[in-house]
């Protein structure tokens, strides 16, 4: 099989051998009732109301959407107004912990004997993909009719410095097993396959040693190489198939699911508690690095904090890794259900270098996992060219940013592969409008 | 409260510049430089400095006034063009007519154009050939190599040209060392093998252009019944192949590309070495091919994945 390209950053996998250790309760948390790719969520809580952890605060019968959870068991003390990645204004819900902790009483393990029941669970946990994407799980495993070959389990973790996916792998092996088994069940894949990168030896032989039991479930290791983990490469790496643009996995009898979403769902089957935690890395200019378990709307200041605080002044925090992360314009930004990790730069890491000239080297070219051509895409939005956009069919962009990092005139390429797909948008809808008026 | 900055993805970059890639051609260009100066002696060194003093200055000049940055000095660019338009000389050619040479690479060719990345064509290429046709006694007086005085009557091309029936010794080796007459950087083959090596191994260039013009190249001298290996040791075939037919800014930027462009370029340099008027043709075909790469960009463009027909 012939690899798809992409870039090798250094992997910086420093937190890899940090086990998971829970931070202590935040004294606020600020929950936003949008965490998923979808409708927000109605707010179904008011200021003054008595919220125990994995009371369900927001939920609604928009569709797609999933419900959210209380991280904490408190007060709730505001409903603010949250701006998301998008620029998006949505609701979010400000709890102040009482500092118990206590679970709510009515949560009970869910009783799951159906297709249908199976996916009202998936739907009530609260589950988001939670390898960054966060597109709601339970829409995602709906598979109607359609025909599933192959379950795909992402356990890439491409992006440098995440480690939280090897820590699910490590620490949660039985339950991704578990998680997969169930997930087989109910969307009747013939088979599973783990794809890891070759960077993960430890967790291939625990993978691969729990795998042997079962036929239908294998292990794959896969070139370190960013971007394998990006849903359509691992699609190719995996199967050799080819997710056409517009199309879905689905279309092709993939269905891919992350390696820690596979693993909470297996919890959620046997406990009933929703998605109000998770796995984070923390790693950059902070005291102690590693791998910690924060409830969901935690801020990052208070990450930091549980982190051993920062050892220099952070001039960059970013949510994700470093390759499509985002930087956060302020530390009191919560932690969201599709974080998975927190990384905090300061010095010659967090800056940015002035564009030059392109001098046509043709990497972004060759590096393009998806073969378009970013240095052509740069100069047609910079000319305002949309003819040439739709050619250059850059709406096929997956913004990974192999480009922008191969750069050697440093151009900010994956921004204007952004630009250029909003123009195209742009242009779509107002040819359509002209169409019908 | 401290700010932080917000920057969109991806947050780290791969740590080559434009300036370490010239520098890493420059390298390259190295071991080429010290063969001139063991072949020819050190008159090499003043040729060299001189073209790439001259580059330096044009291109600040140039961008001065034309009230651009001239900041953009430091990229090392106008370094390498100088240094290749002096390996493209004669020991012998005057030191002004170099700078002169240099400053039309780097004025006309390049900066007109709007500077690094913009060119149509080689400046280099387009420099020597503005030297042959303006001061074409100088451009071809050649040494014989190692004895700096005496004044070799013309390159076995030359002679070639004259007289196609000529039989010359072809000991390969010897040929391949450099032990002919000819311009300063291409009579050595091996050093120019060797940065040939080191730019490919380093990831700098693609082996495409260069592979896919010796091996036309060879050929087409083979179907005609002559020895292909002996023509391309012959002139500025190999200096042409690896340091000019691979600049990134005049040559195709898909691998299928490089291939037709370094086909191209073999095509037209035999047809002028065997029916033209000049005993050599790599940098006319280099610039020919220049222009055609808008072009032969566009019918090698790659199909985007997950575009196109989708298999049943």
């Amino acid at each position: 099989m012939f690899g798809m390209p992409g870039v090798h950053p250094r992997g910086s996998k420093n937190t890899q051998g940090c086990a998971t250790q829970r931070i202590p309760s935040p004294k606020t948390v600020e929950i936003p009732l949008s965490m998923h790719i979808g409708k927000p969520c109605e707010c179904l809580v008011r200021p003054g109301d008595v919220v125990k952890k994995g009371t369900c605060i927001g939920g609604g019968d928009a569709y797609p959407s999933v419900p959210v959870h209380s991280s904490v068991s408190g007060t709730v003390k505001q409903i603010a107004d949250y701006t998301t990645a998008s620029g998006a204004v949505v609701q979010s819900v400000v709890i102040e912990s009482d500092g118990q902790d206590q679970w709510d009483e009515a949560i009970v393990p869910p009783a799951v004997d159906s297709r249908e029941g199976f996916l009202k669970a998936v739907r009530d946990s609260g589950l988001v993909g939670l390898g960054g994407a966060g597109f709601p799980t339970w829409v995602k495993l709906d598979v109607k009719d359609k025909p599933v070959d192959y379950l795909l389990i992402n356990f890439a973790e491409c992006e440098p410095y995440i480690t939280s996916d090897f820590r699910t792998a490590v620490e949660d092996t039985e339950l991704v097993f578990e998680g997969i088994q169930a997930v087989m069940k109910y969307t009747g894949a013939k088979q599973c396959i783990i794809g890891v990168e070759s960077n993960k030896p430890e967790a291939v032989k625990l993978l691969r040693e729990r795998a042997d039991s079962l036929p239908d479930v294998s292990v794959k290791v896969l070139k370190a190489k960013y971007p394998q983990g990006a849903e359509k490469v691992l699609i190719h790496s995996l199967t050799g198939r080819t997710v056409h643009v517009g199309k879905l996995p689905l279309d092709v009898g993939c269905l891919v699911l992350n390696i820690t979403s596979c693993a909470f769902l297996a919890a959620y089957l046997k406990t009933g508690r929703p998605l109000v935690e998770r796995r984070l890395t923390v790693d950059g200019c902070v005291a102690k690095p590693g791998n910690y378990l924060v409830p969901i709307g935690t801020s990052i200041a208070d990450v930091l904090e549980a982190a051993g605080g920062c050892t220099q002044q952070p001039e960059k925090v970013i949510m994700g890794g470093p390759m499509m992360g985002l930087a956060v314009p302020t530390c009191q930004t919560p932690v969201l259900k599709n974080n998975n990790a927190i990384l905090a730069f300061s010095g010659k890491m967090s800056r940015q270098r002035e564009e030059s000239a392109c001098i046509r080297c043709a990497r972004c070219i060759t590096h393009c996992p998806y073969s378009l051509a970013p240095a052509a895409i740069d100069r047609a939005v910079r000319a305002g060219n949309v003819q040439a956009l739709l050619e250059l069919n850059v709406s096929a962009c997956m913004e990974c940013g192999c480009c922008s990092y191969i750069c050697p005139a440093k151009r900010h390429l994956v921004e204007r592969n952004r630009l250029g797909k909003q123009m195209v948008r742009d242009y779509l809808k107002k040819e359509e409008e002209m169409k019908h008026a | 409260m401290h700010k932080l900055l917000v920057s969109s993805s991806p947050h780290i970059k791969s740590p080559q510049t434009t300036g370490s890639i010239m520098l890493y051609v420059i390298i390259a260009l190295f071991p080429s430089m010290v063969a001139a100066v063991v072949i020819f002696g050190t008159k090499a060194i003043w040729l060299m400095a001189i073209c790439v003093i001259s580059a330096v200055a044009s291109e600040a000049l140039a961008r001065f006034l034309m009230k651009r940055d001239v900041g953009t000095v430091l990229d090392l660019s106008a370094v390498v063009t100088g240094l290749i338009l002096a390996l493209n000389l004669p020991v012998t050619f005057p030191l002004w007519m170099a700078a002169v040479g240099s400053a039309f690479a780097i004025i006309v060719v390049k900066q007109l154009f709007g500077g690094i990345g913009q060119n149509v064509i080689n400046p280099a290429a387009a420099a020597r050939i503005f030297l042959l046709i303006s001061f074409s006694g100088q451009m071809t007086l050649y040494v014989t190599p190692f004895r700096p005085d005496a004044i070799a009557e013309a390159t076995l091309l030359g002679i070639l040209k004259e007289h196609p029936d000529v039989v010359t010794g072809n000991n390969y080796l010897s040929l391949f060392l450099g032990n002919k007459a000819g311009v300063m950087g291409e009579v050595c083959g091996l050093a120019i093998v060797i940065g040939f090596v080191f730019l490919v191994a380093t990831k700098v260039i693609r082996p495409h252009a260069p592979v896919a013009f010796a091996v036309t190249f060879m050929g087409l001298y083979y179907l005609m019944g002559k020895d292909g290996l002996y023509m391309l040791l012959l002139g500025g075939a190999l200096f042409g192949a690896v340091f000019m037919m691979t600049d990134y800014t005049t040559t195709p930027v898909t691998d299928w590309g490089k291939i037709i462009f370094g086909v191209g370029c073999a095509v037209i340099t035999v047809l002028i070495r065997q029916f033209g008027s000049y005993p050599e043709g790599i940098s006319f075909s280099i610039v020919l091919m220049n222009i055609l790469v808008p072009y032969i960009d566009k019918w090698t463009k790659r199909r985007v994945f997950g575009t196109g027909r989708e298999k049943a």
